[in-house]
């Protein structure tokens, strides 16, 4: 299943009505992500970056231009179009291992082969031993990293990542950034990130694209070619950042 | 407090004292024996009725047509109240004329019914299954309806069928919506089945056997069959509370 393909966004736009009148959430933006690459997409509020990454899972649609992954254009979601969201969004009845074998609901693996994968991806996300724990009995990390896990967990070759670490304490989320690119190298899967924090999106991104607002469209990219693992004081990161707040500043300024 | 202290405190003791004071008036000639059976009376007739099995007799026949209504108005109140949740056109044709109905206070039905189905046991289960199906349909309709629209993208992303969201994410999520329901029903349903024992022909219960005791002037049976109706709706409220904390045991318990 974690056959790759590119990510190929052309000229995409999309409206939304607002009040009666419609206003271009994204207006033709194209962008192309390689098949492994793990790209960053940092923009202030209303650029159209979750936007974006909706209309890649597939959950809204009706949009102008094309959205193809491996060739295909994307209609509808798909198990192959993993999306994590801010909020972990566990199921409160379910427990951990619950949440995460939900997603293999339609899987077409054996009930042994579902098994071992739930096991596989629980020591992945380091919950081991809380695989019996309902969603209200862990912490905000903790209820993130099952989620992780269920978006894994039928091997999406594209992981969208809405602002996951959003709403996590600066510390935890250090940690989690470091996790996820752990994931990343091990799965080798497309990752998308959308964040508002530009330290994020620099020490995990292959690539770094700055969007600006009204309408939503990409204002620079930014390579980030850096070694891994990153590190942040570094002069070449410090100068990355200086580069990214700066094009930042520019779309404020407009 | 230890939990002793705390059961005899708050619960038990005021009304044996109650019972105490009842005893002693009817004893000593403040309260007419004739109209305030003594306890003493009651419990003498409780072990002649337990004797002769004529109790048991009244309390299964009650048990069973409260069974059989609760069954039948669930049942439909389930069913319908799920339909209307889920399905917009359901909703559109026949919720306004379910909320107009509900104003029809239940007593008023029972004309019409006694007309349609006669004095029988039919009568009785159907006013019963009336009773109890307003509280589980508008209890199913709302639970369904509010279900989170964060959870059902959730599915939407796992790629659930229709009925794998209703089954998986739906019906868990209005469960505590529709237990309340269910618990409102076992109440109504309770209510009702003493209210059909008054109102349609007699025939052995818990109701008629009071009915019996006003008639034949003998109050220690009014009184026996009003402690009774209360034990078993008591006993019937703290099994419905039990059942309802472990099946939603996953809420968080304030």
């Amino acid at each position: 299943m974690t056959e790759l393909g590119t990510l190929d966004i052309r000229n995409v736009k999309k409206r939304f009505k607002v009040a009666g009148e419609a206003f271009a959430a994204i207006d033709d933006l194209s962008l192309t992500v390689e098949p492994g690459e793990f790209l960053s997409l940092v923009g202030p509020s209303g650029c159209g970056k979750s936007t974006l990454l909706r209309l890649v899972s597939g959950l809204d649609g009706d949009y102008g231009g094309e959205i193809l992954l491996g060739g295909k254009r994307v209609s509808g979601t798909s198990l192959r179009r993993g999306l994590i969201f801010q909020e972990p969004r566990l199921f409160p009845w379910l427990n951990v291992e619950g949440n995460i074998a939900l997603a293999l609901e339609n899987a077409t693996l054996s009930a042994e082969q579902k098994r071992a994968s739930i096991a596989e991806h629980v020591s992945l996300v380091g919950l081991r031993g809380f695989e019996k724990a309902y969603p209200r009995q862990l912490s905000g990390g903790m209820a993130q990293r099952a989620a992780i896990a269920r978006g894994l967990v039928n091997r999406p070759a594209l992981l969208l990542l809405d602002e996951p670490f959003g709403a996590l304490d600066a510390l935890t989320r250090t940690h989690m950034q470091r996790e996820l690119e752990h994931i990343w190298k091990t799965e080798g899967i497309t990752m998308v990130l959308v964040t508002h924090d530009v330290d994020e999106a620099i020490y995990l991104g292959d690539r770094v694209v700055v969007m600006a607002p009204r309408p939503g469209r990409i204002s620079k990219i930014v390579d980030v070619g850096i070694g891994r693992p990153r590190d942040r004081a570094s002069p070449a990161f410090t100068w990355l950042k200086a580069e990214v707040l700066e094009a930042l500043g520019e779309t404020h300024a407009s | 407090m230890s939990r002793t202290e705390k059961y005899l405190g708050s619960g038990v003791v005021f009304p044996l004292l109650l019972l105490l004071a009842w005893d002693l008036s009817v004893r000593f000639g403040l309260l007419d024996a004739r109209l305030w059976a003594s306890p003493e009376a009651v419990a003498a007739t409780a072990r002649e009725q337990l004797g002769d099995g004529s109790l048991l007799t009244a309390l299964g026949a009650s048990l069973r047509r409260d069974a059989l209504g609760l069954l039948g108005g669930s049942l439909i109140g389930l069913i319908l109240g799920g339909a209307l949740g889920t399905v917009r056109l359901i909703d559109e044709l026949l919720s306004p004329l379910l909320n107009g109905l509900k104003h029809i206070a239940l007593f008023t039905w029972i004309p019409l019914m006694s007309i349609w189905l006669g004095n029988g046991e039919t009568a009785k289960v159907t006013f019963i299954a009336l009773a109890v199906f307003l509280p589980v349909m508008l209890n199913t309709y709302e639970g369904v309806r509010s279900v989170d629209p964060r959870f059902l993208e959730v599915a939407r992303i796992l790629k659930l069928s229709r009925l794998q969201t209703l089954r998986k994410v739906v019906l868990p999520a209005a469960a505590p919506s529709i237990a309340t329901g269910l618990h409102l029903a076992l109440i109504y349903g309770w209510l009702a089945t003493i209210g059909a024992e008054y109102l349609f022909a007699v025939a052995p219960g818990i109701g008629s056997s009071i009915m019996e005791g006003r008639e034949q002037f003998r109050m220690d049976l009014v009184l026996l069959g009003m402690a009774i109706i209360g034990g078993v709706g008591f006993l019937l409220n703290t099994a419905a509370r039990r059942l309802q904390a472990h099946v939603l045991r996953w809420q968080d318990p304030n």
